[in-house]
This record gives structure tokens, sequence and C-alpha cells, in this order.
């Protein structure tokens, strides 16, 4: 599949702005007066921004933007739909939420708004992870790892930002850092996984069962419909070399896992260098979670391919 | 609603027939000229006239060889229309967010509603056959309708409210009818010539029918092959004989 720039920035960074919602709401609802004031603040509003951000790259893709509001529409059957119903409502609990802290409120209203929060940024990753993997025709994405992966990677990066807050009031949530080692663990497992399974699963379908012409024997393209790309080609036809594969997945890797350990190793041995560190760490795993979901694209071969009989299996 | 309507008894759909398909693209040309035209709108293509380009096509024809895993037989050569197979349960349609894509409860025809689709091209992803072209130009997806401005036009004949594909077909390798019924020409065909479906495994239980080509002519066409190299004149006729004689002085 073509790696579009504007669905990999918002699978990315919405993803890492509902992860900060998330670790804001669950922090909040453990105990209200865990985060700081201006973190928890700060946390809201950046999340928020980038979860917005996020969806306003997505409209960038569309033919007819001015239409999206009609992508609401359809939450019975389309996991697209949904994702869009699911994103826009976290904003009101999140705001609402913004509200009572603002207003210095601990109370139990503070604790069911952060739960609300952290509940639909968690519902709206898992819509936006089943966006790709309800896909019968793209194995690559129709698999167990995908969802997974989606809501490590968004809490990952959502973890390492609100570390970045966090070390800019004077660090004062221990627990920051040792999550991400966690995360990132997790996330590089969850990875590593998805990455064997892209290169070795078997495919159900076959130019032969393609076609139904498997009986006859062996079908290899003779002639395609067309001399010049079309819109099928272009869209579902992009190959990647296997060795730039590889490299791109060690070095997204280190960029996603790797970098924040090591920061956040810095950050507590080194209490002054934290700031930095947890910049270094949002900014690297940001980086790495931009190629891990091109490589998500760019790996993923799509079964309609069959008909041009450019790959084996699909 | 893109939720699937009920299944209809009527499932209208094509029939086509890879043993005569010849492979001339006329079910293409006329597919394009009669929608580009049709009620949908057009079909743009982009920079037509320049180096790369890009067209909306809701009918493409492929040409497979097909090499018999059987040592001895020869390859065949199968044209391969393909289009929209009208699927059953399509996720073309349960895919789509604003309802722009639909499947017709009356008689199973799949459609995008032009003003309603955002172009979010989720349903290409989600079709297994490619049928569904994106018209950057336009913004929307589009995708065959099985000439549904055809098909019920009144202002035509009886016999010219079939798609236009069906009608420009010089071998006639498409039919065109109601693949729920039965006893309708369309599914007697299917039933006596073993009609299948395409990549069955997705699920997606497309309406439209591919029958598969009769067995070749194998033994006579290798025997042909075995002896063109060399003629035996020595059973030929006296003029032959001659004529042998004569060019090969």
């Amino acid at each position: 599949m073509r790696p579009t720039f504007a669905i990999i920035f918002f699978t990315v960074v919405s993803g890492c702005g509902f992860g900060l919602l998330f670790f804001v709401g669950m922090f909040g609802c453990i105990d209200p007066v865990r985060l700081p004031r201006m973190v928890e603040l700060l946390g809201l509003g950046i999340g928020m921004a980038l979860a917005a951000a996020g969806l306003l790259s997505s409209l960038l893709h569309l033919g007819q933007p001015q239409r999206a509001w009609r992508a609401l529409s359809q939450w019975r059957s389309s996991w697209l739909s949904r994702e869009g119903v699911a994103s826009l409502s976290t904003f009101v609990p999140a705001l609402a939420l913004g509200w009572l802290v603002w207003r210095d409120e601990t109370g139990a209203a503070c604790r069911v708004g952060s739960a609300i929060v952290a509940i639909m940024s968690v519902v709206t990753v898992l819509c936006t992870a089943r966006i790709y993997s309800s896909l019968k025709t793209i194995r690559a994405w129709h698999n167990g790892w995908v969802l997974p992966g989606y809501l490590l990677f968004g809490a990952l990066s959502g973890a390492c930002v609100l570390w970045c807050i966090d070390a800019l009031f004077g660090d004062a949530v221990a627990a920051l850092p040792w999550l991400i080692v966690v995360l990132a663990i997790a996330s590089a497992a969850i990875d590593l996984a998805y990455w064997r399974f892209v290169e070795t699963y078997v495919g159900a379908s076959t130019p032969e069962s393609a076609t139904g012409l498997g009986r006859f024997g062996k079908v290899r393209s003779f002639e395609a419909p067309h001399t010049e790309a079309n819109y099928l080609t272009h869209e579902m036809g992009f190959v990647l070399a296997r060795k730039h594969a590889a490299r791109l997945r060690v070095i997204s890797l280190f960029l996603f896992a790797m970098v924040p350990m090591i920061a956040t190793l810095i950050g507590m041995l080194f209490a002054r260098a934290t700031p930095i560190a947890s910049a270094v760490s949002s900014v690297s795993v940001i980086a790495g979670l931009f190629v891990e979901r091109w490589l998500f694209f760019a790996q993923a071969k799509h079964v309609v391919m069959l008909f041009y009989a450019t790959t084996d299996r699909a | 609603m893109t939720s699937l309507p009920s299944p209809s008894p009527k499932k209208l759909g094509l029939v086509i027939d890879l043993d005569t398909c010849v492979g001339c693209h006329a079910c293409a040309v006329a597919c394009k000229e009669w929608n580009d035209g049709g009620q949908f709108g057009p079909l743009p293509d982009e920079r037509a006239y320049e180096k790369n380009p890009l067209g909306v096509w809701f009918n493409r024809v492929h040409s497979y060889e097909v090499t018999p895993t059987e040592h001895a037989k020869p390859p065949m050569m199968v044209h391969f229309p393909r289009s929209c197979l009208h699927c059953e349960t399509p996720d073309c349609v349960t895919v789509c967010p604003t309802g722009a894509s639909y499947k017709r409860a009356e008689d199973g025809i799949v459609l995008v509603d032009e003003d309603k689709c955002i172009g979010c091209q989720l349903c290409a992803w989600a079709c297994a056959y490619g049928a569904r072209e994106f018209s950057a130009e336009r913004g929307v997806m589009q995708k065959c309708t099985l000439c549904v401005d055809r098909i019920y036009n009144e202002s035509f004949e009886e016999i010219d409210r079939q798609p236009a594909c069906v009608m420009a077909c010089p071998t006639r390798a498409r039919h065109f009818g109601d693949l729920g019924d039965e006893n309708s020409a369309v599914s007697k065909l299917v039933a006596e010539r073993g009609g299948y479906d395409l990549m069955p495994e997705t699920g997606y239980k497309p309406v439209n029918k591919y029958l598969p080509p009769r067995p070749r002519q194998d033994a006579s066409a290798s025997a042909f092959a075995a002896t063109s190299g060399k003629v035996d004149f020595s059973t030929a006729s006296p003029i032959l004989k001659w004529l042998d004689r004569v060019l090969t002085r």
C-alpha cells in the first residue's frame, strides 16, 4: 500500500495525543492531585491539540474534505465512522475535565471526568486500529498484532510527552520513567512480533484463486489491461525492497524503543538532565513511529495486485 | 445506510465466459463511453494526451498465460475482463463512513452516491477485486453501476436494456440477468458450464460468475506443433511432390 503522509501523520500524532489524554485521565482517576495542576492542564491541552492536528491531517487525505461531517453518520457499520465519533466525543469530557482542573476542583467529578477521558482515548485508538485491521484484503493489517501495536505506540508516545511536560514542572511523577521503560519494551516486543508475522505469513489468495484458473495450471500475467499506471497500481501496487524494510525497521525500533529507554536512564541518574532527556525521547519516539507507520503501509500487500500477478500470494 | 440490506431475491449481475472472450477490450471501451456521459457523471481522464495518462475505467481486461503443470500440454491464453462483482456481502459497503457506498435492496446493485462520497478511499482498500477507482479530479470514488441508467431505461427498446459492456461484446462472452432466479438464462448457463466465484476466500460472495474456458484441443494442437517443422512429402500428392522439388532446388 502506498504510504500517504496525511494518514501517517494522522495515526501517529492523534495516537500520541490520545495516549497523552489517556495518561492524564488515568493519573487523575487514581488520584486527582497526583499530577501537578499545570501538568494536568498542559497535558489536556497538548493532548487535545495533537489529537486535533491528527484529525485535521486526515482531512487532507479526503477528496471532498468539506463533506467530512458526513463521516460521523455510519457508526453502526464503519470503523472509520466510529473513529470519527469517538475522537470528537473525547473532546467533551477532556474540555470538561480541563475546566474542573482550572477551577482547582479535586472531588469525585474530577475522578469521573478523568476516567471518561481515559476510556474514550483508548476507545478512539482502538477504532483507529480497527479501520486497518478490519480490512480482509490486506493480510499485513488483518491480524492480531495491529490493535495492540496501535494502543501501545499511542501509550508510549503519550507517556513520553507527559514526562516531558512533567519535567518542566519539577518532575513530580516518579512513576513516569518506569512506565516509559515498560511501554518501550512492550512496544518493541509487539513490533518485532508484527514484523515477524509480516515477513512469514502465507496469504490465502494467489493469482490462481483470484482468477479461478488454477485448475488449468500456473497463472502468469501476459498482458496488463493498461500500459500506464492506474489508480489501483498507484495506490496498492507500492513495493518496498526487503533490505530497505529491514534497515528501516531497525531504525524505527532504535528511535521509538532504545532512545527513550536510554533517556529515562539518563533522567534517573542526572535529575538536571531530565527536561532535555524527556524532550529528546518525545521527539525520537514520534520520529520512530513515523518510520514504523510508513513501513506499516509500505510493507502491506493488497490482494488486488494478484490480478496483476506481480506477487505470488497476498 | 451502509449496513447491508437483507438479501434480496433479485440479484442482478453478469456472467462472463472466459471461453469465448477474445480480449478485444470492446466491453471496457463501451463502458467508458456510456458511463462518461451517464447519470453518475463523467469518468475523467487526467493528462489524457500527456506522458502519464491516468483515467477511471470500470472494466479492465487482463490477459493471462496459464501453463499446465503437466508438461505435455501447451500453455493457454485466457482473456479476463474484471469489473465490479456486485457481491452479496461486500466490505466496500460496510466500511463507508458516510453512507455514500450502498447496496440496493431491490436488485443488489452496489452503487456510490457521489454527492455523499468524501473520497476517503477506504472502500477501494476493502474491495478485493479492484472494482473501485478513485477520481482525483472529482474527488470521489467511482465504480461500475451495472448500467443502472440503461437497464431500467424505458426510453430504450426492451432489447437494449442491458449494460453497455454486454451490448458491445462481439463474441457474446458477457451475459446479463438475474442470478437470484434459478430459472433465468444466466443461472442456467452458470449451472450448465460450472460458473464460479473469484477469490471465494474473501467471503464477499460475488454475484457475478465466471465460466471456465472449455478444454482446448491439446492432442491435435501438440501433434501439429511437433510436425509443423518438417513435412513428410513421401505420402503427398504428385503436385505437392513436384512443388517441393521445385522449391527446394
